[in-house]
Formats: structure tokens, sequence, C-alpha cells
């Protein structure tokens, strides 16, 4: 009998690791080989894909299950159109500069909303998500409640072609999803995931072995909170119009993402991914269909949770005892691994 | 002067509204801590369901509510029963997600079935009724629905603290498992509970649509002023969300007295004030 070894990695993360990068690349060169409309869809999927992970960080992970995150992408969006029709800034200074306001914001928010428990807290994020959504609508530089356009000389300011912006825009989408994410696995693989993983799983427990659960919930929040803004400048970069109903709409921009990780798996990593593909393939046949298509959503959404709550990716990984962000620890002896 | 007493009763009176928003979210959280995020689409539901029958039957709405009360309430326990007992437990998510998606369906239904023209029930004269009251003249519907209102709350007062139903839901809210012991059937309670607030949604929902009109899209915000109302008066207290309907109401009258654009968001920013200030609301019921 030999020692037991602790590994993370698995043959199959390794794999998914060389098939991301290769996937990444060719994701890339896209303006070369797609269209542009396939553009546009692209990365309307990696805008989405990162705001379903985002969400899973929070809901899944941390157990602040909001469904006001629509807050923090009009917010970037809005900020986005101020910053640059007003202070001057460059679209993507701009949206960096969101995402920084956002998190200063989401502080005092936290400090009020925290005090909500389970689902009280829920409805307090929408509370929050309706006075942002009113407040916006009150400012007439930004439109009022009608909302604005961006002006053409902003939008030329980030390239001096159409083909160009359009080439730069999908990259800022596609490059703002692998960031968000790497930086959620980072997260997760750190001793603050470690942290949050133990609360997940018992906040009685993890209080006693010394965690500040106030303390990593509201971290989560306020980093959530930041990209959140981010990835919502970066979208109503592709739209150039903002109105406080469509930058603050919860079925966009929250219910969406719910149904997206709640179908795909909440609380791993590749639910957002699997959940995201699923979502867009529906919609590429329901979409016609309107209300069907959401009724559908949710009536696969309570299914899901009743019948399989960790969603697909959770049966994908049960039976076949896959993980392609390798999380979790797995001892073995030397001669298992040998065998395998 | 006169104009902002006027503001402050129209907002005391809109308060019992909101107390019957409120009322239904309180009794479920109270008697099997769920937190229904559909409950706006269910008043919303309400609503339709009593234009239908007032139309097809050609009665008043106050009529109509004869056949749509019993209906809600079929429909609660129905859903309680075949859907939502399943979610409950001590993870907070799936009751949270599965009304979610209930909330997107049902809004979605109706908007498939009534389209999203605004709809308003029509109760005669009584709408455009009033009394004087001094200077001062107090709309007899408005009226009639706060007074709607304290009777629904002291029946639910009465309900819980003085029936054997009351001693079941207090029983299985204090420990579902005794309760089980004592020969109730957790499953059974449950669904009446959510009878009970759903008989009490139908009620918010008539009254409301013959208010102002509505739509399918319109639930959330109802969903949001009743939990305003129950977290300004305190969790757990029936009369405090009656309290809290009042503030809210209050507050959202004096905003738009002082601005129409600052209507919601005088209601929102008063709620947020409370939380900050006392966030367990204003009359939390006192723990044993």
């Amino acid at each position: 009998m030999s020692d037991p070894v602790v590994s993370r990695a698995t043959r199959t993360s390794r794999i998914a690791v060389v098939v991301a990068l290769l996937a990444l690349i060719v994701l890339a060169a896209a303006p070369w080989w797609a269209g542009r409309a396939d553009m546009r869809l692209m990365s309307e999927i990696f805008l989405y894909l990162s705001l379903a992970s985002l969400w899973n960080l929070m809901a899944g992970y941390a157990g602040l299950v909001s469904v006001g995150q629509q807050a923090f992408v009009g917010f970037g969006g809005y900020m986005l159109f101020a910053l640059t029709v007003f202070g001057g800034l460059h679209p993507i200074a701009a949206i960096l500069l969101a995402g920084l306001l956002a998190s200063a914001l989401s502080v005092p928010i936290a400090s009020l909303i925290f005090r909500l428990k389970g689902a009280y807290f829920a409805i307090g994020t929408w509370v929050v998500a309706e006075v942002f959504r009113l407040s916006f609508a009150q400012i007439s530089a930004l439109g009022g409640g009608s909302g604005s356009s961006l002006p053409v000389g902003i939008v030329r300011s980030l390239a001096s072609s159409r083909s160009g912006r359009e080439a730069l825009t999908y990259w800022l989408a596609l490059g703002a999803a692998a960031v968000v994410i790497l930086s959620v696995y980072l997260f997760l693989r750190s001793q603050r995931g470690l942290a949050l993983t133990a609360i997940r799983d018992s906040e009685v427990a993890a209080s006693g072995l010394g965690i500040n659960i106030w303390r990593t919930k509201l971290e989560v929040y306020v980093v959530t909170s930041a990209l959140t803004a981010i990835i919502g400048g970066l979208i109503f970069l592709q739209k150039l119009r903002i109105s406080p109903d469509a930058a603050f709409s919860i079925n966009d921009w929250t219910a969406f993402v719910i149904f997206i990780v709640v179908i795909g798996g909440i609380g791993t990593l590749e639910g957002p991914i699997i959940g995201t593909i699923i979502f867009f393939a529906l919609r590429e046949f329901l979409a016609d269909f309107g209300t069907i298509y959401l009724m559908v959503l949710g009536l696969v959404a309570i299914i899901v949770m009743l019948k399989a709550p960790k969603g697909v990716w959770g049966l994908v990984r049960d039976r076949f005892d896959l993980e392609l962000f390798p999380l979790s620890y797995r001892v073995r002896l030397d001669q298992d691994r040998k065998k395998t | 002067m006169i104009e902002w007493a006027n503001a402050v009763l129209q907002g005391i009176l809109l308060g019992g509204l909101y107390a019957l928003f409120a009322a239904g979210l309180s009794l479920i959280f109270g008697v099997m801590r769920l937190v229904n995020i559909a409950h706006g689409d269910l008043i919303v539901l309400a609503a339709y369901l009593g234009l239908s029958t007032s139309v097809t039957l050609g009665v008043h709405p106050f009529v109509a509510l004869l056949i749509v009360l019993p209906l809600m309430a079929a429909v609660g326990y129905a859903l309680q029963r075949g859907l939502l007992n399943r979610t409950l437990g001590p993870d907070i998510l799936p009751p949270l997600l599965v009304t979610f998606g209930l909330s997107v369906i049902i809004q979605n239904a109706l908007l498939e079935g009534y389209t999203a023209d605004p709809q308003k029930l029509s109760a005669g004269p009584l709408e455009t009724a009033s009394i004087p009251l001094g200077e001062l003249s107090v709309g007899v519907m408005p009226l009639l629905t706060f007074g709607i209102a304290v009777a629904v709350i002291a029946g639910l007062q009465w309900i819980f603290y003085a029936t054997g139903l009351g001693r079941g839901f207090r029983a299985v809210s204090d420990n579902q498992e005794i309760a089980q012991l004592m020969g109730l059937n957790k499953a059974h309670v449950f669904g009446l509970a959510m009878a009970l607030a759903l008989a009490v949604t139908a009620i918010a929902g008539i009254l409301l649509g013959i208010r102002t009109s509505f739509d399918p899209s319109i639930g959330g915000g109802r969903l949001i002023f009743g939990f305003e109302a129950v977290i300004i008066g305190g969790l757990g207290s029936l009369w405090g969300t009656l309290a809290g309907g009042v503030i809210l109401g209050v507050a959202q009258t004096v905003g738009a007295k002082i601005d129409p654009g600052w209507q919601l968001l005088a209601g929102h920013i008063a709620f947020l004030l409370v939380l900050a200030v006392r966030p367990n609301g204003l009359f939390p019921r006192v723990e044993h």
C-alpha cells in the first residue's frame, strides 16, 4: 500500500482546460469567420453567461438570492451614458469607473438589505432596483422616463469603422465573460472560497470555525455588484440606447438569469455555462411564441427545482463523476492513480 | 394646508388596500415561513377573475366576489398541496425560485388570455359617491376599502387566536414535528393557510380592480407594496400590516403631492428609512 494522494485536478479537468483555451482562441477569431448577426448573438450569449455566473456566485454559493441585480445592470448602463456624455470619458474607461462606483454604492445598500433574511432579502433587492429605476427616470438630463441614445461622436471614439466597432464590442463581451468566469473560479479556489463553501453548507458550523459570515457575504455582494455594473455597461454599449424600463427590467436581467442558472445547475461553476447554452437554444426555437416561451421557461425551472435541484449539470456530474472546474478535493491511493 | 390634510387622509385609506396585499403574505409567512413571490400576480389574477365573472354574468364586482373568493381559495389549497408543500424545507432556494417561476407563468398566462390592454372593474355609482367631511370630502369606495381591510384583519386575528383552525396554524408554526405528533396533518394545515391567504387576495384583487386600471404586468409592484407594508409593520403582526400599509399609503400620497413623479419613490424611501432605523419593523410581534 502506498500513501494516499490528495489532488484537485482530474484528467477531465485537464482536458477541459485545453478545450476551453482552444475554444477561446477560435471565438476570439470570430470577426474573421462569423457574420455580423452571429457576432451580435454571441456577444449577447457571453454577456448573459457573465450575468449568470455572477448571480450563481451570489445565490448558489453565498446564499444571497437577489431578484434585484437589474439595479446594477441598469446602473452600469446609465453610468456609461452619463460619464461619456457629461464626463467626456472614453466608453471603456466609463464602464470600468461604473464598476468602481457600483462597488462603492453597494456597501450602504448591503448594510440596509442584509438586515432582511432569506426570501425577504430577495424582495428587498427588488425594492432597491425599483428605487434605481424611479430615480433615473427623474433625471431629465439622461432623457427622463423615455431614455436617450449614445451620441454618434462617442460611438465613433471606440473605432472609426463600423466593422472595427463591432469587433471591439464583441471582444469586450468575450473578454468580460472569460474574466468573470476565471475570477469566480479563482475566488472559489481561494481561502475565501473555502469559507464561502463552508457558509453554504452550514452557517452555524462556519461561524464556529471563526468565519466572519457577514463580512464574507458583503465581499461577495460588493464584487458581484461591481462586475454586474461593468457587464451592464457592456450590454448598453451594444444597444447604444437606454431607458429606465429597459435598463432596470426584471425580466431581462434577473428572470432570464435565474432560469439560466437554475436549469443549468445552481451552485456549480459549470451550471451557468450549460444553462446559457440551453436558454439560447430554446430561444432560437421558441422565441416566436413570445409569452408561451416565457411560460415554458418558468415551467422548466419549476420542474428542475423540484425534480433535479442541482440542474442539468448536477445530473451529468452525479452520473459520470465529472468536474470541469476542479474545485473539490479528491483523495486517492497511489494504486488507484496508476489504474486510471 | 387643507390639501395636505386631504393627501394624508387619502393615504390612510389607500393604506387599507396595501394592508390587504400584505395580510396574505404575512399569514403564509407566519404559518409556514414561505414567501410567495407570485403573491402580486395572484392579486392580479383575482382581479381578472372578477372581471370575467362580472362581465359574463353581468353582476356587480362585489357579487362576483361570491364566485372569485371560493375559487381563489380552492386555487390556493390546490397550489399548496400540489406544488408548494414539496418546496418547503431547510433550504430557502426551492420555494423562492418555484414561486418566482410561478409568477412568470401567471403573468404570461394572463397576457395570453387577456392581452396587455388595461382593464378596470366597474362598481357603478359607488365609484364616484362621496361623503362631505368638514372642508374635505371622502370617497365612499376608499372608505369602504379601508373598512373591509379592518374587518378582514380583525377576522384573521379572530381565526388565528379563537378557532380550532387558528390553533392548528399556530401549532404548525411553532413546531411542525410536534404538531404532527398531536395529530395535525401538516400538508392539510398548510393548504388551508394558503386557501385563506388567497381568499384575502381575492378581496384585495377585486378592490384593486375597482380602484385603478390593471394589466398583467403590475403584479410585481403589488407584491412590493405588500412586502413593504409587512416589513414596516413588523413581521408576524397582523395589525402591524395595517399600520405598515397606512404608513406606506401616506408616504405615497404625500410624495405625490410634492411631485407626481415622487409617488412610488416616496413609498420606497419610507420603507428603507424604517429598515434603517427599526430593522424589525415598528410593531414586531413579541418573541415568546
